[in-house]
């Protein structure tokens, strides 16, 4: 096992300046959902625009992973139709069964070394699965 | 007593864990077990394995013999006046959900009051605002101080003549202080409350007297005291037992049954419906025969000496925050490094082959009052030695360098 797998320079450079942090004034969907088995927590909001997602941001508590992940991917959904964003979320969960696969936002593939870390995998996939969420029922404010 | 030689009756420790050997520091989750336990349960498999309380055959008798002597260990083990007073349950959590589902329910009415302490693993307060939702009675919370321990001041001004019930832990999972039950049990009883001690985290690690305690419920898991799991136990006051309506019915539980109406066993198997938890029994006798040969007062002091040497080599780390007393602690160590989040703390230990627990440790209101997400936690058993200390001390040092900046 080695922690360079888990915790890659892109990583940590999304743990320590994350991206899309903060809230949106105005409507947006809007997703809380919790990790119960660690206490980690993420807000998600998306800015859905005629089957487009413009604009994404998070707030939440969680370690370096799931934190990452979700700076990732609040990056990576940009200007993605809801049905591409759904993709990524699908190609996420791939990703964490140990398949190749690729994305358009490289940076998310420096997260692939988490499947080595079977604790782990729920960290990565929160802000995912928050994604997931909200845009299977974009119309309702959770 | 010495725990290195008494870490070579624990085979799972003998193993390399990512190519460091194993220092165990969960057993505040759940301990690891000795040979004589594991094999008391092979034992009891390969020659006396049946079901109880029922059989003619010769082996429905020597299964109920094991079962029913277990539970004369666990009854001399807590001193209680009579063994049944002991009620095997599937561990802590059932054991309290049986108190609060059917004491709790048939005593309190709108206007009574539960008394809590916020530091409460969930087991010892979900069950309880239950409890408060179907009677209507009120939850109250005892303060806590700043290091997590009770004034018993503020004990006697939460508790008042409305309080019927009274429920805190022995020794706090997270905190590691040890309440002082006993008197609390006799401010509860002045205003005619009872009062449920959880006894997860005390039983394991120091001798306990429900008697000298006077507590009137007493509830504790097999599983972190050297014995399998699925297998706990609740003690109650033989006069309170008697007039509690079991909460689960069906087989070993009755006395007599038909088609509209039946009646129940007497104590304590009007509370164990449907086929038993033999063989957990079997392994909890065999823990804490286990237990006693060592001596808990033994146990206590080695573990005891052991969080305060911990404490004293994780205090030498810049930028570790340690939660909880400095003294008079029980066998565990809270702790958050700086920023780094203790899942990723967790995760660089366990690279070092050092098993250290992550979260919130079912503690979420304690988690709020702490103003933290979660923390690491390290515990101690027998198994435990000084240079599990030290591996864990290099290993934070070595976390601490490998996650850099924001930290001290």
């Amino acid at each position: 096992m080695e922690l360079d797998d888990l915790y890659r320079r892109v990583i940590m450079d999304h743990y320590k300046n994350p991206r899309n942090r903060g809230t949106f004034d105005g409507d947006a969907v809007t997703v809380n959902l919790n990790n119960p088995s660690c206490g980690d927590r993420i807000t998600l909001q998306l800015k859905v625009e005629e089957g487009v997602v413009q604009d994404a941001k998070f707030q939440g508590e969680g370690c370096s992973i799931s934190l990452s992940s979700a700076s990732m991917m609040t990056d990576a959904v940009k200007g993605k139709t809801m049905e591409e964003a759904m993709g990524m979320a699908e190609n996420f969960s791939c990703m964490m069964r140990g398949q190749d696969v690729d994305f358009d936002y490289d940076d998310i593939e420096a997260l692939s070394g988490v499947k080595k870390f079977p604790a782990r995998i729920k960290c990565a996939t929160l802000a995912w699965n928050a994604m997931r969420k909200g845009l299977e029922r974009p119309e309702s404010n959770d | 007593m010495n725990a290195s030689e008494l870490r070579k009756l624990f085979p799972i420790l003998d193993q390399e864990v990512n190519g460091h050997p194993l220092v165990y520091l969960d057993s505040a989750a759940t301990s690891q077990k000795p040979i004589p336990v594991l094999e008391a349960l092979k034992a009891y498999y390969e020659h006396d394995n049946a079901n109880v309380h029922r059989g003619v055959h010769t082996l429905g008798s020597r299964a109920t013999d094991a079962y029913e002597g277990a539970r004369e260990k666990v009854a001399a083990f807590l001193n209680a006046r009579y063994t049944e007073e002991i009620i095997f349950t599937r561990g802590t959590t059932t054991a309290i959900n049986l108190v609060a589902a059917s004491y709790a329910r048939s005593v309190c009415r709108e206007g009574d009051e539960i008394v809590l302490t916020p530091i409460e693993h969930h087991s010892n307060l979900i069950p309880w605002q239950q409890a408060a939702k179907a009677t209507g009675a009120t939850l109250k919370y005892i303060p806590v101080q700043p290091d997590g321990s009770l004034l018993l001041e503020d004990v006697e001004a939460t508790i008042t003549p409305n309080t019927k019930m009274v429920a805190l832990t022995y020794v706090s999972n997270v905190m590691g202080t040890v309440n002082p039950v006993k008197q609390i049990a006799a401010i509860a009883h002045k205003h005619g409350a009872k009062i449920l001690v959880d006894g997860a985290q005390s039983t394991p690690h120091m001798k306990v007297d429900v008697r000298d305690l006077d507590c009137d419920f007493y509830a504790f898991s097999g599983h972190k005291m050297c014995a399998p799991t699925g297998i706990g136990c609740l003690y109650g006051k033989k006069e309170l037992l008697e007039k509690m309506e079991p909460v689960e019915f069906g087989g070993e539980m009755i006395d007599h049954v038909d088609l509209y109406e039946s009646t129940w066993k007497e104590l304590p198997w009007r509370f164990e419906g449907g086929t038993p938890i033999i063989a957990g029994a079997v392994g909890l006798g065999a823990a804490i025969d286990f237990l006693q040969e060592i001596g808990l007062d033994e146990i206590e002091r080695h573990e005891h000496e052991l969080a305060a040497y911990a404490y004293e080599r994780l205090s030498e780390i810049d930028g570790l925050a340690i939660y909880g007393p400095s003294k008079n602690r029980s066998g565990l160590v809270t702790f958050n490094l700086g920023e780094v989040h203790p899942h990723d703390v967790a995760t660089v230990l366990d690279s070092e082959g050092v098993a250290v627990r992550a979260g919130h440790h079912c503690c979420q209101p304690l988690m709020r009052w702490l103003a933290v997400t979660a923390t690491a936690r390290a515990s101690f058993y027998l198994y435990n030695t000084h240079e599990d200390v030290d591996r864990l001390a290099a290993a934070l040092v070595k976390t601490k360098e490998y996650f850099g900046h924001g930290i001290g």
